[in-house]
């Protein structure tokens, strides 16, 4: 029994999807706002990754300055708004509030931050704006959290900022990768709208980097670059089978879903293989596309999976069904996916081992492969002398974000091996910094 | 079962809770409707000559998210003809002969004064209540609180009142004075039977940021007007104590002034109150207050083994003193009760900034620790902390030693130079001035910088600051 029927219009797409932090009304927002004890030197702020003043914003919404209370928010992280809404905040700000030491409900700090935010959004107000031009050109590769927080912070300090985009799109998995009742792609886009309209910097959309010779225009005509490229694609299983239709990544399913809706037809019945929030987000939106029934298969135990607590909750709360300790061996069918074989695995010392002769077939009609994605390591060797770590990732200064091709600055997904949008948006604001102190040494 | 009903001065009535004069008594079918609920007397709306009000006559105090903390009016006098007036006061007597309906009473001469009060016997009033309060709108037509600050004036008109009075008559102060007592002598030369306080003080409850006019707003302009709710009690229950120790008043008080609930009646009682009045929080909430009052009042007295509201007016009179004979060599100290601390650190930054420097933080932890020997016991660290019972005052003296500052002052033992070694505060450790320098000047800076709080970042322009001049 489905626990949702599947949305065949955008109002039925938008129901299934009814966002988790709807947004708060004034009067909400004042009452929530007058709760919070303004704590000294608050564990809210040393919880969230931006370091945005949080007791200082809700006593501005409280006292009726909204304005004030989104300009404390985007001096600190530019995806003000898009943090408020997709920040793991009961593991970050809320969960660090002092009220849970008390038994009682931590300060809904998400969503007053979204409250405040999209209120100078939807007026237009303007609170920021690009600096005194000095004369020097930065590029920056990819409009996510990263490229966009990286190229606010460059233009306020008076660069100009070309920004290369290989999608249609700005905002990056904000748009294409986050669940959609997390945020809605208008509220994605409102803010990015905002920032472009207050900070000047261009994007060039459809125009991804990929090439040597790309690369090289851009390092002739640019003091600087800045890398905000984030993660590839789902990484392959390497099995049996995967390439079997309907058996798809859980990165090109959501993107799929962010920007078709109720378009995306999902299976009756969905397994998806994962144990992280990706997974667990893939599962909820199986679930909400109106499948029969969604098994979340992961090798480890229960306690073991690395998405948050709050995560599981969610797909649990649609009827998603867990099933551990169990290895995917192949994906079978003919033709189309009609099953998982799984084997049973036991943990021995921290390792999973397969239990010999376990095999059993679980029948489905979709695959789900949320095992993580890929690095860009293709691309990442065109650029001369770029270090990686044995991980794939990009190396580079922890203060500065700069690589080890001075030239080449780096943040967010690429640098870190997939964050939060608030660590990319806070790790770009200092390597902007980063790359401005460079500069300005080299004069 | 404890009994609630009390005889002020004459007045008798089944519970001590009474309306005030204000806009729940200006008809019938509200004091009905008071009474009704549970109710044990109501105050009329004040009788005279009718008056013409304006329209938008309220202002209010909101704080953060809770409404009407305090509250003002430039309402007026009863605006309804004094006949229908007199004619549901005694549709109300007739319904509810064992509740008290006091009429409240404004004119100017000694011929309406004489007329007025005979008219409110007449329709069956039970006392009469001399509003001597209001600070607005009738303050300049030479009544109201303009009565009440001329205490020779207001002695005059009492005495009009008497010279014909046959029931009870309450004098109502205004608290728009220097020193309540000297109306209250006046009331009692004049031969009152007992008085109330405190009206309303002239306010001004807010300004409108954009129509720069105060509230409430009148097209475009306002008015001072009268303060009250939540807000005044602090200033009522001084002033009804000041009253209750004056051995020249000696005569029954109503206490008004913030009472919202059982509590607050309970300490207007113990500081002299024998009967109180409330406006505001009825107002607010409606009649329905009244259950909550008298269900803890009931209880309060049976937990406290009082039969009669008398058992225990005025109990807290005695233990209210003057300043100088206080023990100067009782001691508290502050302790924290850790187990209970959320680490919110409200304790910390309130006794650093607003006290003694006597907590300090823990490296590694969030609960603060107090310093012993900076804390002089202020309580203001127990009074900012948002947990019940975690930060509790410890007596630290034997309880053997009593020195007043009487006492000192009469064994010449008082610091009495600018630099004398007596001064209290002289082995106080305070930190040296510029080491607060620096201490928290990285919390202006915005995100991460904050966090780091690197001069560089310091120095930095923020985003903001490059906002073109436009």
């Amino acid at each position: 029994m489905a626990e949702f029927s599947t949305p065949t219009t955008e109002q039925e797409f938008d129901a299934n999807f009814a966002q988790i932090k709807p947004l708060m009304s004034n009067t909400e927002a004042l009452y929530e706002s007058s709760r919070c004890l303004f704590c000294f030197d608050a564990p809210c702020i040393k919880a969230c990754p931006s370091g945005i003043d949080i007791p200082q914003f809700i006593r501005q919404i409280n006292t009726g300055n909204t304005t004030g209370a989104a300009k404390t928010i985007y001096e600190a992280n530019y995806f003000g708004n898009a943090c408020g809404k997709v920040c793991p905040t009961e593991v970050l700000c809320e969960g660090a509030c002092v009220y849970n030491l008390n038994e009682q409900k931590p300060i809904e700090i998400g969503r007053l931050q979204s409250h405040a935010t999209r209120k100078v959004i939807d007026s237009g107000k303007k609170l920021f704006g690009p600096g005194a031009p000095n004369g020097r050109k930065v590029a920056v590769v990819g409009a996510g959290p990263a490229g966009i927080s990286a190229a606010c912070e460059l233009r306020a300090l008076g660069y100009e900022v070309d920004v290369f985009e290989a999608k249609a799109l700005p905002s990056g998995l904000t748009l294409y990768g986050v669940a959609p009742y997390k945020i809605t792609n208008a509220e994605t886009l409102a803010e990015m709208e905002y920032l472009e309209s207050q900070f000047g910097y261009k994007v060039h959309y459809n125009q991804p980097i990929s090439s040597r010779r790309e690369l090289e225009a851009l390092e002739e005509s640019y003091d600087a670059i800045f890398l905000g490229i984030g993660l590839g694609r789902t990484n392959a299983l390497l099995l049996p089978g995967e390439e079997r239709a309907n058996c798809i990544g859980a990165v090109e399913f959501i993107e799929q879903l962010r920007t078709e809706h109720h378009h995306v037809a999902v299976g009756k019945k969905v397994i998806v293989l994962g144990g992280g929030n990706t997974a667990m987000d893939a599962a909820s939106e199986s679930s909400r596309l109106g499948a029969d029934s969604v098994i979340l298969a992961y090798r480890r135990g229960k306690e073991e999976m690395g998405a948050y607590e709050f995560e599981y909750d969610l797909a649990k709360g649609v009827g998603v069904k867990g099933l551990f300790n169990v290895a995917p061996v192949e994906i079978v069918g003919n033709g189309k996916v009609e099953g998982v074989k799984f084997i049973r695995t036991a943990i021995q010392d921290g390792q999973v081992q397969i239990v010999p002769g376990s095999e059993f077939v679980e029948p489905c009609d979709m695959v789900i492969k949320a095992t993580g994605q890929a690095k860009q390591t293709h691309f990442l060797q065109l650029i001369p002398g770029l270090q990686l770590d044995g991980k794939g990732r990009i190396v580079a200064d922890a203060r500065t974000g700069q690589t080890t091709n001075p030239k080449y600055f780096a943040s967010g997904d690429a640098l870190n091996g997939g964050a939060e949008v608030v660590n990319a948006a806070a790790e770009a604001k200092a390597t902007a910094r980063g790359i401005h102190e460079y500069l300005s040494n080299q004069l | 079962m404890p009994d609630l009903s009390i005889n002020f001065a004459g007045i008798k009535s089944p519970n001590p809770f009474w309306l005030a004069s204000a806009p729940p008594t200006n008809s019938g079918y509200q004091v009905m409707k008071a009474f009704d609920a549970g109710w044990g007397g109501a105050v009329w709306k004040t009788l005279g000559v009718p008056v013409v009000n304006v329209s938008s006559r309220y202002g209010s105090v909101n704080y953060r998210d809770k409404r009407m903390v305090g509250f003002n009016n430039i309402e007026l006098i009863s605006d309804r003809p004094l006949a229908d007036n007199l004619r549901e006061i005694e549709e109300v007597k007739k319904r509810f002969p064992n509740h008290a309906v006091i009429a409240s009473l404004m004119v100017q001469s000694r011929q309406e004064w004489h007329d007025i009060v005979r008219d409110v016997t007449n329709a069956g009033s039970d006392g009469i209540e001399l509003n001597f309060g209001c600070p607005h709108g009738m303050c300049e037509r030479g009544m109201g609180s303009a009565v009440g600050q001329e205490p020779e004036v207001l002695q005059t008109i009492v005495e009009w009142v008497m010279e014909v009075a046959k029931i009870p008559v309450i004098v109502k102060l205004t608290p728009n004075i220097s020193d309540i007592t000297e109306p209250a002598r006046a009331a009692r030369k004049a031969g009152a039977d007992a008085i109330s306080l405190i009206n309303t003080i002239q306010s001004i409850v807010g300004v409108d940021l954009d129509q720069f006019a105060p509230y409430p707003i009148v097209d475009g302009k306002g008015s001072n007007g009268g303060y009250c709710g939540p807000a005044v009690k602090p200033i009522a229950l001084n002033m009804i104590k000041n009253c209750a120790q004056d051995p020249n008043v000696r005569l029954p008080i109503s206490g008004i002034g913030g009472i919202e609930n059982w509590r607050d009646a309970v300490e207007h009682i113990l500081l002299g109150a024998s009967s109180v009045q409330v406006c505001t929080a009825a107002m607010h909430f409606g009649f329905g207050i009244i259950r909550e009052m008298t269900a803890g009042l009931e209880q309060y007295m049976v937990e406290k083994n009082f039969n009669t509201i008398y058992d225990f007016v005025g109990k807290a009179l005695p233990n209210v003193k003057h300043w100088e004979d206080l023990n100067l060599k009782y001691k508290v100290t502050a302790q924290i009760n850790e187990d209970k601390c959320i680490g919110c650190q409200l304790c910390y930054t309130a006794c650093e900034d607003g006290a003694h420097q006597a907590i300090a933080l823990r490296e590694g932890s969030r609960v603060p620790e107090i310093i012993q020997e900076n804390c002089v016991g202020c309580n203001l660290c127990s009074l900012v902390c948002p947990v019940e019972q975690c930060i509790t005052m410890e007596r630290r003296d034997d309880g053997t030693q009593h020195q007043t500052w009487k006492e000192r002052t009469e064994a010449n033992n008082i610091p009495t130079t600018f630099n004398d070694e007596r001064a209290g505060g002289l082995h106080h450790w305070v930190p040296e001035p510029a080491a607060a320098l620096g201490k928290e000047r990285h919390k202006t800076l915005p995100g991460k910088a904050r966090a780091m709080g690197s001069p560089a970042e310091a120095t930095a322009t923020k985003a903001s600051d490059v906002l073109t001049a436009e």
